[in-house]
């Protein structure tokens, strides 16, 4: 069922959105923003379980570095309290280059491994940090039998 | 004729794509996704169009107001900021006129002469200089930022959460909490209704600004704005500092009335400085106020809570022997250098963001994607209300139909003129309202749309409540081109060309059925609302 696309152009231009699949946030260790690395039931056959938890856990890690408070986020808070806040115009904030690099990451990780299988993964921050949505897609060729699994997803929630 | 348009569309496509991909990628993060949202005030109407891409900030769903291009964010009432702002002016300005300010003067007798610089210091005007300046700093910055709104579920995670809860539990009425455990403390989030999200923890959602806060403190309409994560510093700053000038002016006032009673007596010295008197009531009673305010946010900063758990006694002993703050470090140096210096996240809702059509992996414009459009459009106008509101334009626009054949509708564009997906495209997603969702219906919509393979062209660009639809996606299946004709979206294309005659023949009575399905529609759902 799973089908090859090269790359993601290929997968934006034929393929058609089958549903999307959300990883909640994980509360457990504060406010602190961390995704759940619990595996989707919705993507068993779809991709390797120890793939989607690498990146999960890369992008935890990546979020507790630019929350973590520190010496270099007290340097920072200090600074930019004693400059009365105007040199956040000049300069970036940590959370800002680590947001970045996430961006960063994440697109290598769509092009890498998520595209050839049909999946593609939406920045967290664009869906406001609530959850790490993945988009599953299906060829269009094979596409029948997908609208009757959303379908089927839509009739139950109702 | 649809299939040339197709092709073209194709090529063009294909002819773009790789700078076409980097630019909607960047576009996507720089600018964020499109929050559901919906302008307040449909601006659109039959005829006019806005070819201008419009900002986010401009359908924000909550009920703040923007200025400055979506630059400062505030609160619908701003009547007392403008007194905080008037108090503390016109306070210091007395101060710094009558009392403090330049050196270079020096006389007993004249009222409006800068005393206290002449005969005591200069030191006095500058240090009151600095604070005042780091005063309003600090209450610009607290007023004019964005407290750390949670921007409103997307249709798609709000019909997910939905369905886990619906799945949940057998019960009616469904859970709408989930228990967590933080640090050995079980922590219920709730479910936000209007955000259709589940509250983080230490969220809650401002009844005033309509919108869900992190780590809400409180709303302060002396500042005009939400007090949370990320303007928490900069308020309690700005009464810090603020306690700090006015016992500042108190103190200075107080001495220049006296220094001046010493020479000349005391009500002839109250006589010849009038702005003291006024500087004195004043200062007495924010004294009281703000300082105490200021002493009362520093044990709210050293225990780590917010005003909104100690007023609620979240993590008070008395509701439990068990019951600690589980967000406390434990250490009152750790929880103070937190809460003041601590990383600042960014904006989550990215108000001067452009707004797109949609994110780029259902952007795409080519034949096949009418499905992924489709559901695309449905997700982002997912809205329970403005279903309502869609039904009843339905069977409105049934009834105008021959009104509307007169305007020509062209969906398909020239081919030359594609460009960048997003554009002139101005998409609106519907408001979340607060009213309980009649998500059932929605879900249907989408899956059936899901299941139509009706070619439509991106030119779907929903204005605010306008139609965008379904069922208008849906009948068009019959029209020989594919090409969908609502005429309801006519006013929303684009394009400044003149229609093409011969479509626009073909599409009237295609686009007749699609309104008679639409009334059909329109009232079936209003009938089941």
């Amino acid at each position: 069922m799973a089908t090859e696309f090269h790359n993601l152009q290929e997968l934006r231009h034929s393929a058609s959105l089958v549903t999307k699949v959300f990883i909640q946030r994980d509360y457990s260790e504060g406010t602190v923003c961390r995704f759940q690395t619990k595996f989707p039931s919705e993507l068993d056959n779809r991709i390797e379980r120890t793939l989607l938890e690498e990146t999960v856990k890369t992008l935890n890690s990546y979020y507790a570095e630019a929350e973590k408070i520190g010496g270099q986020s007290y340097l920072e808070g200090c600074l930019a309290c004693a400059t009365a806040y105007i040199i956040f115009l000049c300069m970036e904030t940590r959370y800002e280059k680590v947001l970045r690099k996430i961006s960063g990451y994440i697109q290598e990780q769509n092009e890498k491994i998520y595209a050839p299988r049909g999946l593609l993964i939406t920045d967290p921050i664009e869906r406001g940090m609530r959850v790490l949505e993945i988009s599953l897609f299906e060829d269009r060729g094979s596409g029948g039998s997908s609208p009757s699994s959303s379908m089927s997803s839509g009739s139950s929630a109702r | 004729m649809s299939q040339m348009h197709h092709a073209a569309l194709d090529q063009q496509q294909q002819q773009q794509q790789p700078g076409q991909y980097n630019q909607i990628c960047t576009r996507t993060s720089s600018c964020g996704s499109p929050a559901p949202a919906e302008g307040s005030e449909p601006s659109s109407c039959p005829g006019h169009r806005s070819r201008t891409p419009r900002r986010k900030w401009q359908v924000f769903p909550g009920r703040n107001r923007f200025y400055c291009n979506g630059r400062i964010m505030m609160a619908r009432q701003t009547g007392v900021f403008y007194l905080t702002l008037v108090l503390i002016l016109l306070t210091s300005g007395l101060f710094f006129t009558f009392d403090g300010f330049t050196a270079n003067k020096r006389s007993d007798t004249e009222t409006s002469c800068p005393f206290l610089a002449s005969n005591l210091t200069p030191a006095i005007p500058a240090v009151g200089g600095i604070l005042f300046v780091f005063v309003m700093g600090m209450l610009f910055r607290a007023s004019f930022s964005d407290p750390g709104v949670l921007p409103r579920a997307t249709p798609d995670e709000a019909a997910d959460l939905e369905r886990q809860i619906d799945s949940a539990g057998c019960s009616r009425p469904p859970p709408r909490t989930r228990e967590v455990l933080i640090n050995g403390q079980t922590v219920k989030l709730k479910y936000c209704f209007t955000c259709k999200i589940f509250r983080p923890p230490r969220a809650s959602h401002c009844s005033l600004c309509d919108n869900c806060v992190e780590r809400f403190d409180h709303h302060c309409p002396w500042v005009g704005n939400c007090v949370g994560r990320r303007n928490y510093r900069f308020f309690y700053l700005f009464i810090l500092s603020l306690s700090f000038l006015t016992i500042f002016i108190f103190a200075f006032v107080i001495t220049h009335v006296i220094l001046r009673s010493n020479r000349t007596g005391f009500l002839s010295a109250l006589k010849d400085s009038p702005a003291s008197v006024l500087e004195v009531v004043v200062c007495f009673f924010s004294v009281w106020s703000i300082v105490g305010l200021s002493g009362f946010h520093t044990y709210l900063i050293s225990s780590n809570q917010t005003t909104n758990e100690d007023i609620k006694g979240s993590w008070s002993t008395k509701r439990g022997k068990d019951n600690y703050n589980p967000y406390s470090y434990g250490n009152i140096l750790t929880n103070c250098c937190a809460a003041l210096c601590g990383p600042l996240p960014p904006s989550l809702i990215d108000r001067r963001g452009l707004i797109q059509c949609d994110t780029p992996h259902t952007v795409s414009q080519s034949n096949g994607t009418s499905s992924s459009y489709a559901s695309t459009q449905l997700r982002s106008h997912m809205c329970d209300q403005d279903q309502c509101i869609q039904s009843t334009k339905f069977v409105l626009q049934a009834a105008a139909t021959p009104l509307l054949h007169s305007d020509p509708v062209v969906l398909a564009p020239l081919p030359g003129k594609t460009a960048t997906l997003g554009g002139p495209c101005a998409y609106l997603a519907p408001t979340q309202p607060s009213l309980p969702s009649c998500g059932g219906d929605v879900l249907t919509l989408r899956d059936a749309a899901v299941d139509s393979h009706c070619h439509h062209h991106l030119h779907h660009h929903h204005h605010h409540h306008h139609h965008h639809f379904v069922s208008p996606e849906e009948t068009p299946c019959t029209t020989p081109q594919g090409a969908l004709a609502c005429p309801a979206h006519l006013h929303l294309h684009p394009q400044p060309h003149p229609p093409v005659p011969s479509p626009a023949a073909l599409y009237d009575p295609a686009s007749q059925d699609a309104l008679h399905e639409d009334s059909v529609r329109g009232l079936v759902k209003l009938s089941s609302v």
